[in-house]
């Protein structure tokens, strides 16, 4: 059974059709990637999946149970998270209470007024872990606002896993990170847990076959492919509509 | 428990750790009473203006709620306090004041669904039209409220049985003081928890909050209601002290000079609220036997000042005062800048 599955995923803005007839199916554990050209429709996908958007028709099946009518945060507590394109970070915040907030919240400590963030080891131990794991430890302490650019999309990616989703989604990790931190930031992504399904969205075609074992090709809205990275690669198609761009652009 | 997960621990702690700026604080504000034994009547004042500006800052500073109706939980607790005492339906003061504070939550929960939404613009004119609202209903009910001329012939029980609330003030101000510090170390509790930590975050990024799994809405009406409460205990404290309360407990003057105290003194670190009261209550108090008439003048000149050096400066100021306060008293080495003291620079 796949861990994420979309069944005839359809979105209308007035006349126009930005998701048509998509369905995709997300084994657990894949290393999934969807791509497409600018204005293929990516981003709306995102959006229907994590509910952020309501699809005009179609259905967004999470391990089984419908969750077309979910709200964002319900997802979460079902396993799904992501990351964004652009840092949705909380600048006032140090790592430590970004992380910190994230699994209180996901243990079911949030709304819990009295005890001290960080009062209880289930939640320090956790914190801990995941710092350690996206590299953090050194900056931890500091404001999210004056971290390096690569820090912040690190620390972008460790919030969306301190969820612990079963389906992680990943909207362009690498985008506009420089040379200098890019390899500790691919590392970090290539050592998510196996058991940790990701679905990428992507534009770097070199992060795309290097880490993916799984490719969905989405052109104008609809899925236009799905197969391996080299059946993707070998694609008649795929390579026109690239070719296309890349001449256009 | 491992290495990381007690340096973890550690940092987190040192968050909530007090400060000897803190400790400073509330030493000196519980030495006001003996130090100005004639001046109960502005310190009473000022207590609970600080407490009502406290009750701002949970939702402007914290949850990025933007309010000009607070006066509404000030007026509500305040005529429920002075009802209760008045038909004698509740005597013990202590207990009136926790009713009235319910009260005052109360509304706060009902009106906080009318606030979810909305930018600012829309959060002021819906909180002001709520106090404008329950004002005039005071006014229309005035043989029960006492209308205009306010409500007379209240006598307040003494404290416990015990305490009476003498003519000096001196009981009616020990009684604030302890009760704003009850309050104050509440809102501390909270603000250091998970649940104050996902206000800062969800006011910070609404967005995002909710995609790590934090019910905006829910913390929201939560702490708004929290909130209500703590300003109709301010409010309910004001009519306990005076043995009175009038039609301006809803004014639109109240709200407004809360926001002012709150911008005075900063936001978002609850003793804004608190020194906002003192500097105001100072101001207000020293120009005022300067210039009786247009002491106004001067306020409003402190504020376009305040606001154009840039509040976060002040903020900045106090928080270097309280960095070196805490570098002298602990000598320690790299380790020992306590979090959020570097100015928040711009």
């Amino acid at each position: 059974m796949p861990i994420l599955q979309t069944i005839g995923l359809e979105k209308r803005f007035g006349g126009i059709l930005a998701t048509n007839d998509v369905s995709l199916s997300i084994e657990k554990g894949a290393r999934h990637a969807l791509i497409g050209p600018n204005g293929a429709g990516k981003t709306t996908v995102i959006n229907l999946l994590t509910g952020v958007l309501r699809p005009t028709a179609g259905k967004v099946i999470l391990a089984g149970s419908d969750i077309t009518a979910l709200r964002p945060h319900q997802r979460v507590r079902l396993g799904m998270a992501r990351t964004f394109q652009i840092n949705q970070l909380f600048l006032d915040l140090t790592p430590l209470e970004t992380i910190g907030l994230a699994v209180s919240e996901r243990l079911g400590h949030g709304s819990d007024w009295w005890r001290l963030v960080g009062s209880r080891s289930e939640v320090t131990e956790e914190i801990a872990e995941i710092i350690e794991r996206f590299r953090l430890t050194d900056i931890m302490h500091q404001r999210t606002a004056v971290l390096p650019y690569g820090k912040q999309r690190l620390l972008e990616i460790a919030l969306a896993f301190a969820c612990r989703p079963q389906v992680l989604l990943l909207d362009e990790p690498a985008a506009g990170v420089p040379d200098a931190e890019r390899q500790e930031l691919l590392a970090t992504i290539g050592e998510l847990p196996a058991d940790v399904t990701v679905l990428l969205i992507e534009h770097d075609m070199d992060l795309v076959f290097s880490f993916a074992d799984r490719i969905s090709v989405l052109v104008n809205g609809g899925l236009l492919l799905d197969g391996t990275p080299d059946e993707v690669a070998r694609d008649p198609r795929v390579k026109a509509v690239y070719l296309g761009e890349e001449l256009d652009g | 428990m491992t290495e990381a997960g007690k340096d973890v621990a550690t940092y987190l702690a040192r968050r909530a750790r007090w400060s000897p700026f803190e400790i400073a604080f509330w030493v000196l504000a519980f030495a006001t009473i003996w130090l100005f034994p004639g001046k109960y009547l502005i310190l009473t004042e000022t207590a609970i203006l600080g407490l009502f500006a406290l009750s701002l800052d949970l939702i402007l500073g914290y949850a990025g709620i933007i309010s000009l109706g607070h006066a509404a939980f000030f007026g509500l607790a305040g005529y429920t306090a002075g009802l209760l005492a008045k038909y004698e339906l509740i005597n013990e003061p202590v207990l009136a004041l926790l009713v009235s504070g319910l009260a005052a939550a109360a509304l706060g929960f009902v009106t906080s669904f009318l606030v979810l939404r909305g930018s600012d613009l829309t959060r002021l004119m819906v909180t002001l039209g709520v106090a404008l609202m329950l004002g005039e209903l005071a006014n229309r009910f005035s043989n029960f409220t006492g209308g205009a001329d306010g409500l007379q012939g209240v006598s307040i029980a003494p404290i416990f049985g015990v305490f009476r609330f003498d003519m000096f003030g001196h009981n009616g101000y020990v009684y604030c003081l302890v009760i704003l510090f009850i309050c104050f170390l509440i809102a501390r509790r909270m603000v250091y928890s998970p649940f104050g930590l996902s206000l800062r975050s969800l006011k910070g990024n609404p967005l995002r909050a909710s995609a790590i799994g934090i019910p905006v809405n829910r913390r929201l009406i939560a702490i708004y209601t929290v909130s209500g409460g703590f300003a109709g205990i301010a409010g309910a404290l004001l009519t306990q002290t005076t043995a009175f309360c009038s039609l301006d407990v809803f004014s639109f003057e109240r709200s407004a000079d809360l926001l002012l105290v709150l911008i005075i003194g900063g936001t978002g670190y609850l003793y804004g609220g608190l020194i906002g009261a003192v500097i105001y209550k100072f101001l207000q108090d020293w120009i005022a036997s300067l210039t009786p008439q247009y002491w106004q003048f001067w306020i409003g000149f402190a504020l376009v000042v305040i606001v154009l050096i840039g509040r976060e400066r002040v903020e900045g100021w106090s928080a270097a005062a309280r960095a070196s306060i805490y570098r002298l008293g602990k000598g320690l080495g790299a380790r020992s800048a306590p979090d959020g003291a570097a100015p928040k620079g711009h």
